[in-house]
């Protein structure tokens, strides 16, 4: 009887955070990557771009540094699915996602800062990448990202 | 003090370059914070808390590296770079470092009025 609970126990929890990871993590990351696609078609005004040098012929004033942070969390299932991948190699579809949507998150609250203080274009764009809390082995990390670039008022001269 | 992410300024020339200047912060993880993202480790989404942390130790180490720049004299921070390092599994580093200028408008610069880009 007792070898019955554990076995409930033991087989039983995974499963149940196994399908909770599954479910709730792609509802949660749907509605993210939703609400992201509304923020970014609001933010169309602003350019964005990683180039170093600004046109000639454009006149930009009012430099200003904007920056941008997202830590997301993988969920329970992702870490299962790339834990079996490890085995076999490949692409790690969940991963491609987690770190899309942070990437995307970070860029999104970078140009919003710079849209709050009237700016309409971002340039020398970088990004910054790390993990945290994902070196213990099988336990479930996230991603951090900080995107920062110079926000300035552009005008073209021409 | 003008903080800016790339080389150069339109409409300014660099007259004098002071030096490198830093800042950095060593935040280490929260107990509280943890629970809640070993919770949000089963379902996904954005540890918040963690968030809220890198935007601080962002803002304290830019803080830290300005008050350097303001020591030798300058009056803007180009070429600023964040880089981030684990040191160990429960802390980590946020660095931001740049060159500390003084500027100048360039010589008959005027501002045109234009359309927008």
């Amino acid at each position: 009887m007792q070898d019955f609970f554990f076995l409930i126990f033991s087989v039983g929890i995974p499963i149940v955070l196994l399908m909770a990871g599954l479910v709730i993590g792609r509802f949660i990351e749907s509605s993210h990557f939703s609400r992201l696609a509304v923020r970014e078609a609001e933010l169309q005004d602003v350019l964005v771009a990683n180039i170093k040098r600004l046109p000639e012929n454009w006149d930009a004033g009012g430099a200003v540094l904007v920056t941008g942070e997202a830590v997301i969390a993988t969920d329970y299932f992702k870490v299962w699915v790339a834990g079996l991948r490890n085995l076999f190699g490949g692409r790690v579809r969940g991963y491609e996602t987690l770190v899309e949507r942070a990437r995307r998150e970070a860029i999104v609250r970078m140009t919003e800062q710079a849209q709050a203080q009237g700016c309409n274009l971002v340039w020398n764009v970088r990004l910054e990448t790390s993990t945290i809390g994902g070196q213990e082995k099988r336990k479930a990390g996230g991603v951090e990202v900080i995107a920062y670039g110079t926000a300035m008022v552009a005008t073209d001269t021409q | 003090m003008i903080v800016v992410n790339t080389e150069y300024i339109p409409g300014m020339v660099v007259v004098d370059v002071k030096g490198l200047v830093q800042g950095n912060t060593v935040r280490a993880k929260h107990v509280g914070r943890d629970i809640a993202a070993g919770l949000k480790n089963i379902f996904g989404g954005e540890l918040r808390g963690y968030t809220e942390l890198l935007i601080e130790s962002r803002r304290e180490a830019v803080t830290r590296m300005i008050a350097q720049a303001q020591q030798l004299g300058a009056d803007a921070i180009l070429n600023v770079r964040f880089a981030t390092s684990s040191i160990t599994s429960g802390a980590a580093e946020l660095y931001v470092y740049g060159t500390a200028v003084s500027l100048a408008p360039v010589a008959g610069e005027q501002s045109i009025e234009a359309e927008p880009v």
